[in-house]
């Protein structure tokens, strides 16, 4: 009789269903939900590494707010964020409507076009650190030799040049995802509309602004905004190559908040620093959630 | 005939072309480095693009005088322990979630997979002082226990955009039957969705492979170092830098999951788009 009882109990919907969710929630509650709360709690306090911090209430972000390096941190992460995001998307886009042709050969170059995005980036970043070496850069060898230029170039060494290195590397990184996304949405365009097109006599340009474009519009949206989120609080590539130099000129705030809370042991300032990601991320998910709502 | 074919050309082979060469370079840069000798690496008289004399030092020194092999093994323990937590807690949510449904599952599914967003610059400072008052600090058991963070919330919407092929009539058979529901999960469900199954491993695999971050922060002795942390910190002193066998490591550190992605190259794009179309 009791038995019964507590089959029934298990077999009503709510119970059951809930109770297959509990390993993933108590992983992503105890490991996701809990520490972004105390971060948020730890960028109000000057904790340390091996000394539990007292409240200190706005103190980080005042003296965030105060020192220089902070302000070149958020101007650069809004350059690398903004400059690597349009590249990946206009040349990701490229690639996927040169794909989407019929020809021989096809899913090889899809799988070869994916290789950036699958392995590791610390270790492909390691590959480019040596390409743009100050002394011995195959690019620059290869522009003396065709005359271009009379000295190697200096690419991680110079403000600028660093800058748009690192933003390089994260084009050649991203473009796979822009690219095998975008490829799946455009292999649902119906091929009629296509022909339709071409009896109205339009050019390629007004074809893909009328027809590819606005079809691909929803799944392009959700592809840059991820693509913005990660870009915006990246870490890895730009900590190998630069360290965030030369002078902090491509620290971000991933990098400027390890070097801070890691490297300085200042956990407090550090969280303060990785909480300027949380407006960004914040927009994302309201951008998500709306084309998420729409499908449904 | 002939104005079509230099049109054709120009619009496409030519830029699929440099984008190739973009997108591979690297890898070339990796091969073409690891068999070279340091005296061909730095002389600047030589053709750089080409191997003038090939060498297996670099993979020597890589191999007998860095804890390389190591390192491999720890990055292989990590990515199965976590994908393996990351797929059985996946399955059974995924499942709860899409097929036995519950006042609020649906809101609980949006939840995971907003979840996929959090970045972890957002959470390694946090996590840094609870891995230390855990005392897991410098265990690789750390890294399997706070990968499923990013790998569960992707491994279930993609579970569940699966499952939604599944047609409902095989569970009502089975539950008229007198089936349980777990019995029909493992029995039924499991098997089904073999193929959504595969491509949420090998997700779950690569992406816990490639994870850099959590690494280089919770684990400080050498031995116990991940591939992508252990190779620029032992093999990078100060200004030093050994061009060759970091090249080799790099170029053997991404080969065990490049091997993977090769032979379920159809299952990964399917993964990525349908989690995407989702």
């Amino acid at each position: 009789m009791k038995s019964g009882q507590s089959v029934g109990f298990l077999q009503r919907k709510g119970v059951l269903g809930f109770l297959f969710t509990v390993p993933a929630d108590a992983i992503l509650l105890l490991l996701l939900a809990y520490p972004f709360v105390l971060g948020i709690w730890l960028s109000f306090t000057n904790t340390i590494i091996g000394r539990t911090g007292s409240f200190v209430g706005l103190e980080n972000y005042i003296d965030l707010f105060h020192s220089d390096v902070f302000w070149l941190t958020a101007f650069n992460t809004v350059v690398y964020t903004v400059g690597a995001v349009f590249f990946k998307l206009i040349l990701g886009l490229g690639l996927a409507i040169l794909l989407n042709r019929d020809f021989k050969g096809k899913g090889l170059m899809r799988a070869i076009v994916l290789l950036p995005w699958i392995v590791p980036t610390a270790l492909s970043t390691i590959a480019f650190w040596w390409i743009f070496d100050s002394n011995f850069s195959c690019i620059s060898w290869l522009f003396m030799k065709l005359g271009i230029m009379h000295a190697p170039i200096n690419f991680l060494g110079s403000t600028v040049n660093a800058r748009i290195s690192v933003i390089i590397v994260n084009i050649w990184r991203g473009i796979p995802f822009f690219t095998i996304g975008l490829l799946a949405g455009l292999q649902t365009i119906n091929h009629t509309l296509y022909e339709a097109a071409d009896i109205d006599g339009a050019t390629p340009w007004i074809k893909f602004k009328s027809i590819t474009l606005p079809l691909l519009m929803p799944l392009l949206s959700v592809i840059t905004t991820f693509s913005i989120i990660w870009t915006f609080a990246d870490f890895q590539l730009i900590w190998i190559m630069t360290r965030g130099g030369p002078d902090n000129a491509t620290h971000i705030f991933g990098t400027f908040s390890f070097q801070r809370a890691i490297a300085g042991g200042h956990l407090g300032e550090g969280a303060a620093i990785s909480a300027f990601i949380f407006p960004v991320l914040f927009i994302c998910v309201l951008i998500t959630s709306k084309y998420l709502k729409r499908e449904n | 005939m002939r104005q079509k074919r230099k049109e054709k050309f120009f619009r496409f082979y030519l830029p699929l072309a440099l984008f190739l060469i973009f997108l591979l370079f690297p890898f070339y840069w990796m091969f073409a480095t690891t068999f070279k000798s340091d005296m061909e690496l730095y002389n600047l008289k030589l053709n750089p693009f080409l191997i003038h004399h090939w060498s297996l030092l670099n993979l020597k020194h890589l191999f007998f005088q860095t804890p390389f092999l190591r390192w491999l093994a720890n990055t292989f323990f990590v990515a199965i322990t976590s994908t393996i937590i990351s797929l059985s807690a996946s399955l059974l949510a995924a499942y709860g979630i899409q097929r036995i449904r519950f006042k609020g599952s649906s809101l609980m599914g949006i939840g995971i997979f907003f979840c996929y967003l959090v970045p972890p610059t957002i959470l390694f400072i946090p996590l840094a002082t609870m891995v230390f008052k855990l005392r897991i600090w410098d265990s690789l058991w750390a890294l399997s226990l706070i990968y499923p963070t990013f790998l569960i919330p992707f491994c279930t919407w993609l579970l569940m955009g699966y499952f939604n092929s599944i047609p409902k009539e095989l569970e009502e058979c089975a539950m008229m039957d007198g089936a349980s529901r777990l019995w029909i999960f493992w029995r039924v469900i499991v098997p089904l969705s073999l193929p959504g199954i595969l491509s949420a491993g090998i997700f779950a695999f690569t992406l816990s492979w490639n994870e850099y971050l959590y690494a280089l922060t919770f684990i400080s002795t050498s031995l116990k170092k991940t591939v992508s942390v252990g190779l620029v910190t032992e093999l990078v002193r100060g200004d030093v830098y050994h061009w060759g066998p970091l090249m080799a490591g790099a170029l053997f550190g991404s080969v065990p999951v490049a091997l993977v992605y090769s032979f379920f190259v159809e299952y990964y794009v399917a993964g990525m788009t349908g989690a995407l179309k989702e």
